[in-house]
């Protein structure tokens, strides 16, 4: 995600920045200096969100003229307050290409942007004061209370229409879901909090049942509370189970997968083996591919779980991802034509080819780099070619191959020393690889233990439009297979606390003897 | 209320219809009625000097043909239609004439204040707005109700008045209005990508929406020159000078064709070419 929004503010900055550039230092229309510089590439000069680098985007970059905004602490279409307008300033839209500018901007810069965007739209004027809802504070959470949410979720209230059963946004309404704009417009997945436009924690999810998200089809809950049909406890459970679905903490950011080692016990012998359960998964950010074209800036998997285990023989790597379909699902064939005709035409390309599969490739560099060079991160280059997994979901089986850049692919068509099991249930993709350590393959990368085998994940939803080099893509990442604990480890501390002991022991007793032999002295002495 | 929409054993063009023809009537005659009856003192209009205008909404050409909707995914919906629902953009009437096409009054009644009217229905029943298209004041109550016990989302996106988007998952009403005049006021629930409604907002009681044979009428107007408008969501708008005399009802044709459909209204954030603009810029 951090990359992702890095990627979207030089994008941003880039075509933003005047050619003769502009002075923020008048402070008369500091707003308009601010917005023309920072805000204009995207939202545009008139703020109707069609800026020079809007058709690159979706979601579409806001338009300011309906005062439209999401993020609101007031009911369904009203304004919302300066407050709420800051927030979104500072906060972005994470899961968006809106960045936060907190840290980015002077408080007067702003604030004083708040006044500007207000200025596009004639629904404030003076005397609208927009007011806040009224909040109730938290319900406590339990066992018993998160159960009555799912139970609201999907029979009452009937979220899973467009997020789905397991909340991934894989709803059966979820392939016609239309912004204010007819854009095509994703149910959130609410297994990825850490996205939640508005914030993730229990609070924020409330209240963005309560007051809906305006200019999407995230409607208000307000007038069900009203009209009796639920209480106000019941919606915090509802937010209590929404906040249930994401991890508690989100993902830290990690640069390796570890390997563990199944000593004396099987490796995972399918995809949904409970022994996975005990492996501890790497989250992975995933970007568009926006360096060879044609480019891809809506990537629809931003992120995949990465788990792998290793018996000193096998490895076995799981890579789990949330996608709302199974492509080709005829139900998205709509949105993915609408998709590609939004996001193609800069890229030359277009085509709707009809029916795409998803896709998810592993990458690794054919040999163990000496040193820190490793292969260019797209499918390597002629110098350092890669070894790639490849797994696609019309076709059983996985295929091993290689690469010296992209476009340069080449799959074996037989001989493969790698098999695959795939689950899809409940909007989320599951692939277990599973390959001996070492082949006899040329090609194959030989996997070591003990050290950082560098490894890449690619991944493609084709109902999004997604094939060829449009796609989500990884930098590199490690994969460490911890070491077989040698035997030395348990006897050297068994060895040395005998030594010890022996030394101890013997040290005491030639002392003690001496001791003896001097009282024996004495007493002669003493005697004669 | 749920009698009256009960769609089975009905073909809902047919309801559809029926339920047009009574708003129609309510609507147009009845908001003049009303005026001229309970609500006499506040009524600008004389009824004993008023005159009115029919008509009829003439379709020219090939009728389109309009896509069934899919709504196996909604049993409970799908089970309330006899035959299969189609879309409703374009229903050409056996007889040649265009339904669904909303008739007012654009210009000739700014200087008169009307009372606000009672409250309109809008229901939701077998996923299928009823209406599709509705007439109301500026002000006026819609009450917007869902017969169907299953997750509808009510997002309407006007340009002049502020928009919402209103979850009703279960047998519940919702009333909202509008406070400025707008033609028209989209409605479409996001659970439903098919279900979609026009609101005509405005200053006056006098509207109404083609019908079946297809028909309009608006009554009880003050004598007076009038720019009449007919709007239609795939063909657009068209208008025509209608002077109302005493007594008299003047008759107005509007005659839509296919080649029309270029001057339909723009669905809202239709994709601007950019190049075009950084050019004129």
């Amino acid at each position: 995600m951090a990359a992702r929004i890095a990627l979207a503010v030089l994008f941003a900055a880039a075509s933003v920045l005047p050619p003769g550039g502009l002075s923020a230092q008048d402070g008369d229309n500091l707003g308009e200096v601010t917005y023309v510089r920072w805000c204009a590439g995207c939202h545009g000069v008139d703020g109707t969100g069609n800026g020079t680098a809007a058709e690159y985007m979706l979601p579409r970059p806001r338009d300011f003229t309906q005062a439209l905004y999401q993020i609101r602490t007031t009911a369904s279409g009203e304004l919302p307050t300066d407050e709420d307008i800051l927030a979104i300033i500072d906060r972005g839209m994470p899961g968006t290409t809106m960045p936060g500018w907190e840290n980015l901007l002077s408080n007067d810069e702003r604030e004083a942007l708040v006044e500007y965007l207000k200025s596009f739209s004639r629904f404030f004027t003076p005397d609208q004061v927009p007011q806040p809802l009224e909040f109730s504070s938290a319900t406590r959470s339990n066992a018993d209370v998160l159960a009555e949410g799912e139970r609201l979720f999907r029979e009452v209230a009937d979220c899973a229409a467009c997020h789905g059963d397991g909340g991934r946004g894989d709803g059966e309404s979820s392939p016609t879901l239309l912004d204010d704009g007819d854009f095509p417009i994703r149910a959130a997945d609410l297994t990825e909090n850490w996205l939640f436009n508005g914030g993730g924690e229990v609070e924020d999810i409330y209240r963005r049942l309560l007051t809906g998200l305006d200019g999407t089809p995230m409607p208000s809950l307000a007038d069900v509370i009203t009209a009796g049909v639920l209480t106000d406890d019941q919606l915090w459970a509802i937010a209590h189970y929404a906040r249930s679905l994401s991890p508690d903490d989100p993902p830290g950011i990690t640069e390796v997968v570890r390997g563990v080692l199944f000593e004396d016990v099987p490796l995972p012998s399918s995809v949904d083996d409970e022994a996975w359960d005990d492996v501890e998964g790497a989250y992975l950010p995933l970007v568009g591919q926006i360096i060879v074209m044609p480019r891809w800036f809506d990537p629809r998997v931003d992120g995949v779980w990465a788990q792998a285990a290793h018996d000193g023989e096998s490895v076995a790597v799981r890579v789990s991802w949330s996608d709302p379909n199974n492509s080709p699902d005829p139900e998205w064939a709509d949105w993915k034509s609408l998709v590609i005709s939004l996001m193609q035409p800069k890229e030359g390309d277009p085509q709707d080819e009809g029916p795409t599969p998803d896709q998810l490739v592993v990458q690794f560099p054919m040999q163990m780099p000496e040193g820190m060079e490793r292969p260019f991160f797209l499918k390597g280059d002629t110098r350092r070619p890669v070894y790639l997994w490849q797994w696609q979901s019309d076709r059983d089986g996985a295929l091993e191959g290689e690469a010296r850049g992209v476009g340069t692919e080449a799959f074996q068509s037989e001989g493969q020393n790698l098999t695959v099991d795939a689950s899809y249930a409940d909007g989320e993709w599951q692939i277990m690889f599973t390959r001996p350590l070492v082949t006899e393959d040329e090609g194959d990368l030989d996997f070591v233990t003990g050290e950082a085998i560098p490894v890449a994940f690619f991944a493609w939803d084709g109902d999004n439009g997604e094939s060829g080099t449009r796609g989500a893509v990884s930098s590199w990442y490690f994969l460490f297979l911890e070491d077989a604990t040698p035997a030395t480890v348990y006897v050297y501390p068994v060895l040395a606390m005998m030594l010890t002991a022996g030394l101890g022991f013997l040290v005491v007793g030639s002392a003690r003897k001496r001791e003896r032999a001097s009282v024996k002295i004495e007493s002669e002495t003493e005697n004669s | 209320m749920s009698d009256r929409f009960e769609l089975r054993g009905g073909v809902v063009l047919t309801l559809m219809l029926l339920v047009m023809v009574g708003c129609g009537g309510g609507d147009g005659g009845g908001g003049g009625g009303d005026a001229g009856t309970g609500m006499a003192t506040e009524s600008p209009v004389d009824a004993a000097t008023a005159g009115n205008i029919a008509g009829s909404v003439v379709f020219e050409g090939d009728a389109p043909s309009m896509d069934d909707i899919d709504m196996s995914s909604e049993a409970t919906c799908a089970a309330k239609h006899s035959s299969t629902p189609m879309v409703q953009e374009v229903v050409v009437n056996d007889n040649g004439t265009l339904a669904n096409v909303f008739v007012y009054v654009k210009e000739g009644l700014e200087s008169l204040q009307f009372p606000t009217p009672g409250p309109v229905l809008l229901d939701q029943d077998g996923c299928t707005y009823l209406p599709h298209i509705l007439g109301v004041m500026v002000g006026q109550d819609i009450t917007i109700r869902n017969s169907d016990g299953l997750l509808h989302n009510i997002n309407a996106s006007p340009d002049i008045n502020r928009g919402f988007n209103s979850s009703q998952p279960v047998n519940m009403e919702t009333t909202r209005s509008f406070g400025a005049a707008e033609v028209m006021v989209p409605l479409r629930c996001d659970v439903h990508g098919w279900m979609n409604a026009y609101v005509g907002v405005l200053d006056h009681p006098y509207h109404s929406v083609s019908n079946s044979n297809g028909a309009f009428s608006l009554s009880t107007l003050p004598p007076g020159d009038y720019v009449i408008e007919a709007w239609h969501e795939r063909y657009g708008a068209q208008t025509q000078n209608v002077n109302v005399t005493t007594g008299q009802t003047a008759e107005v044709t509007f005659t839509f064709s296919p080649s029309m459909a270029r001057n339909a209204a723009v669905p809202l954030g239709t994709p601007i070419d950019l190049h075009a603009i950084v050019e004129a810029s």
